[in-house]
């Protein structure tokens, strides 16, 4: 019961302020109330007894990609003054685009029916062994070409810094 | 053209690696700044302790008595000539009858007023007094809220009688430099 | 129920201590400064000013609250509540000493034994730069949206590094993330496994290379000198606390101090074997399981005074680091040494075990 009224808590948390994402006008409160859902999400990890999840969504997410995003979004100093007039022609496509995600969404929202929450009964099932098991062993190779689309990431940013010299 | 032998050649020279890992700089850093832990305090204690003055230290002023309790001085004005900070003004009365108790020549003054805001403490009054009247003490001037008490009068000057100030030491100081 | 009692006990105390320790922090410092350049330092609240922290708490309280019209409001009071809520939940997972036996039961003096207890340092500590970061964006200053972004981009850079050092800690520790077990495994076992000295078989002893990176790294993530450029005052007047007064002001400056005490306390842990000291089991064996519990404390307190002491010393000692040499010592030196000292470790413990 008591899990329960968390999981709702958290689960309207995360909503509100992926909500608040979408609609705040200001670009930092939509980046602060994106860090809060990150937040909400990791407890809901934590809910499911992935506490290794959890902390490296925090750290990962919510401590270093959201940081950079802020730092961004701070120095720009975006307003309304600033933005671009943009053309109709992007205005369509942006429309079309949208109406076709939804269009998915809706489409696979018929065909699936909502869960039921099991509460996990494996309580090691989230911890950093279990995790670093069955990614060393069952899934080495999306590990692995994962790890390598990193590297290509990371080496193309050199690359693209180096340029300008 | 050498002026000293202790100029020095200045090489830039390739760091070896102890420099370049900066470690072993760091802790003969911290050896030294250790060693002052343990080292004797430069701090006085201000109130309670107080730090020893030259015998010639130039603080605030005092005017002086004779031996009788009469002001010495005349109101020659040679102080306030003398002082290139212009700190100084008198006014001079004649003594009348009666009043030899108070003051020991003929001519007094009536007004002494130095501006210590003005006073560079250079001692250039008590050099040019002919009558033994002003000296500079080891007294510190006094901290004030408003700039116009800092023009000291004969009140604050003058020493008092149960509270002569010694300035032997200086007399003694002054005799051996003008001999 | 007496578990949840107990631990809301141990919570609130471990909160008045660091709070404790952190206004002593503060007055420590400015004795230490002192005494490094030959003063006295403060002496006048109290016999030898001990009752410095208190006057300089009341101050703070007392001064003129100022917000800038310009800034964010909102934000503006957000920042130093966040920067003072992430430095005050580090101390969860530390375990300060052995347990405590209470009318039959064992009650473990840590706040929470969670199996990721040291990502759980990391991640809070990652989330202590959003305080800065918006604290200095809310002033609407240029120094102190100057000082936040150099204040995260440095926490970020040297955050790596720490997580690396680390690692090689985790490697032999079995893999286990649990502060506790960490700490345990250091009582136990013998030093490079002939020494013979109970509960000093300390990992500083195996990793020297890591605790170095990891002690440069606790610099640098707790804004201290030689690594205090986001608050330098030369350049930056104070950095993201430029346009900040009063006790807003007094938080930053607080958090800062409670910083250095955690790091302090997760430095022991990690490296110094915690509670542990040399001796303990003999004590163990002559003196009653809550009086060795409290002299664990004590020792693992000892040892963080020291490390605060040492936080304090390197400050007096050692200038400010220019910010290409911050990078170029954060990105090109500790991050390849930390993985470095990983391979290595890891190839070690695969042969000693093999």
């Amino acid at each position: 019961m008591g899990s329960e009224i968390i999981f709702y808590i958290l689960s309207a948390l995360s909503i509100f302020s992926a909500l608040v994402v979408v609609f705040s006008k200001n670009p930092i409160y939509s980046v602060l109330s994106l860090i809060v859902c990150f937040f909400s999400i990791a407890g809901h990890y934590v809910m499911l007894n992935a506490q290794f999840l959890a902390i490296v969504h925090i750290i990962v997410y919510a401590g270093a990609i959201m940081v950079l995003l802020l730092f961004t979004v701070m120095l720009l100093n975006l307003n309304k003054e600033s933005e671009p007039h943009k053309s109709n022609l992007i205005k369509v496509a942006a429309i079309v685009t949208g109406g076709l995600l939804m269009l998915t969404l809706l489409a696979s929202l018929r065909t699936s029916q909502l869960p039921v929450y099991v509460s996990p009964t494996d309580l090691g099932l989230g911890t950093v062994q279990t995790v670093g098991k069955s990614l060393f062993t069952d899934y080495l190779l999306p590990f692995e070409i994962s790890s390598i689309l990193f590297i290509s990431a990371m080496i193309g940013a050199v690359v693209l810094a180096k340029k300008e010299r | 053209m050498q002026l000293t032998n202790r100029a020095q050649q200045v090489v830039q020279k390739e760091m070896t690696l102890a420099e370049r890992l900066y470690l072993p700089a760091i802790f003969a850093g911290l050896s030294i700044t250790i060693k002052h832990l343990f080292k004797k305090k430069a701090t006085l204690k201000y109130p309670e302790v107080k730090r020893e003055f030259a015998p010639v230290y130039r603080g605030q002023h005092v005017l002086k008595r004779d031996a009788e309790g009469r002001e010495n001085c005349t109101a020659c004005g040679l102080c306030a000539v003398s002082c290139p900070a212009e700190a100084i003004t008198m006014d001079a009365a004649e003594r009348k009858a009666g009043e030899e108790h108070l003051y020991r020549e003929e001519k007094y003054a009536a007004k002494y007023e130095i501006n210590m805001l003005r006073c560079i403490y250079c001692g250039l009054c008590e050099e040019a007094c002919p009558k033994d009247a002003i000296y500079l003490t080891d007294r510190i001037v006094a901290s004030e809220f408003t700039r116009g008490k800092f023009v000291y009068g004969k009140d604050v000057l003058v020493e008092k009688m149960d509270d002569r100030i010694d300035v032997s030491q200086r007399k003694k100081h002054y005799s051996i430099v003008n001999n | 129920m007496t578990l949840i009692l107990f631990k809301t006990l141990l919570i609130l105390i471990i909160f008045l201590i660091s709070l404790g320790i952190a206004a002593y922090s503060t007055y420590g410092e400015r004795k230490i400064a002192a005494f490094l350049q030959d003063r006295i330092g403060p002496d006048r609240a109290g016999p030898f000013g001990i009752l410095q922290p208190i006057a300089d708490g009341v101050k703070m309280f007392l001064k003129e609250e100022i917000i800038p019209n310009v800034s964010n409001k909102w934000l503006f009071i957000l920042g130093p509540c966040i920067f003072m809520v992430t430095a005050l939940m580090t101390s969860a997972v530390i375990p300060w000493g052995l347990p405590l036996e209470i009318s039959g039961v064992k009650y473990n003096l840590q706040v929470a034994d969670i199996n990721i207890g040291i990502l759980y340092v990391l991640g809070v500590v990652s989330l202590g730069v959003y305080g800065i970061m918006i604290g200095g964006w809310a002033s609407n200053n240029k120094f102190a949206l100057l000082g936040a972004i150099r204040a995260s981009s440095q926490m970020i850079s040297y955050e790596l590094a720490m997580g690396m050092s680390v690692i090689a800690i985790l490697l032999m520790n079995d893999g286990s993330l649990s502060l506790n077990s960490m700490v345990e495994n250091q009582g136990t076992g013998k030093l490079y496994g002939f020494i013979n000295i109970s509960g000093m078989n300390w990992n500083v002893f195996y990793q020297p290379v890591a605790f170095l990176i990891f002690l440069i790294c606790a610099f640098a993530e707790c804004n201290r000198t030689p690594f205090d450029l986001a608050e330098s005052e030369s350049e930056l007047i104070g950095g993201f606390h430029t346009e900040y007064s009063s006790m807003k002001l007094g938080l930053y400056l607080f958090a800062e101090y409670i910083n250095m005490f955690i790091s302090a306390a997760v430095i022991s842990c990690l490296f110094f074997g915690g509670y542990n000291f040399p001796g303990i089991s003999y004590l163990q064996e002559i003196l009653p399981a809550n009086i060795v519990s409290l002299i664990s404390v004590a020792v693992l307190f000892g040892k963080i005074i020291f490390f605060i002491f040492f936080f304090m010393w390197i400050r007096w000692t050692i200038p400010r680091f220019r910010y290409d040499q911050l990078m170029r010592l954060g990105w090109q030196w500790l991050m390849p040494l930390s993985i470095i000292n990983m391979l290595i470790s890891g190839a070690v413990l695969i042969w000693i075990r093999n």
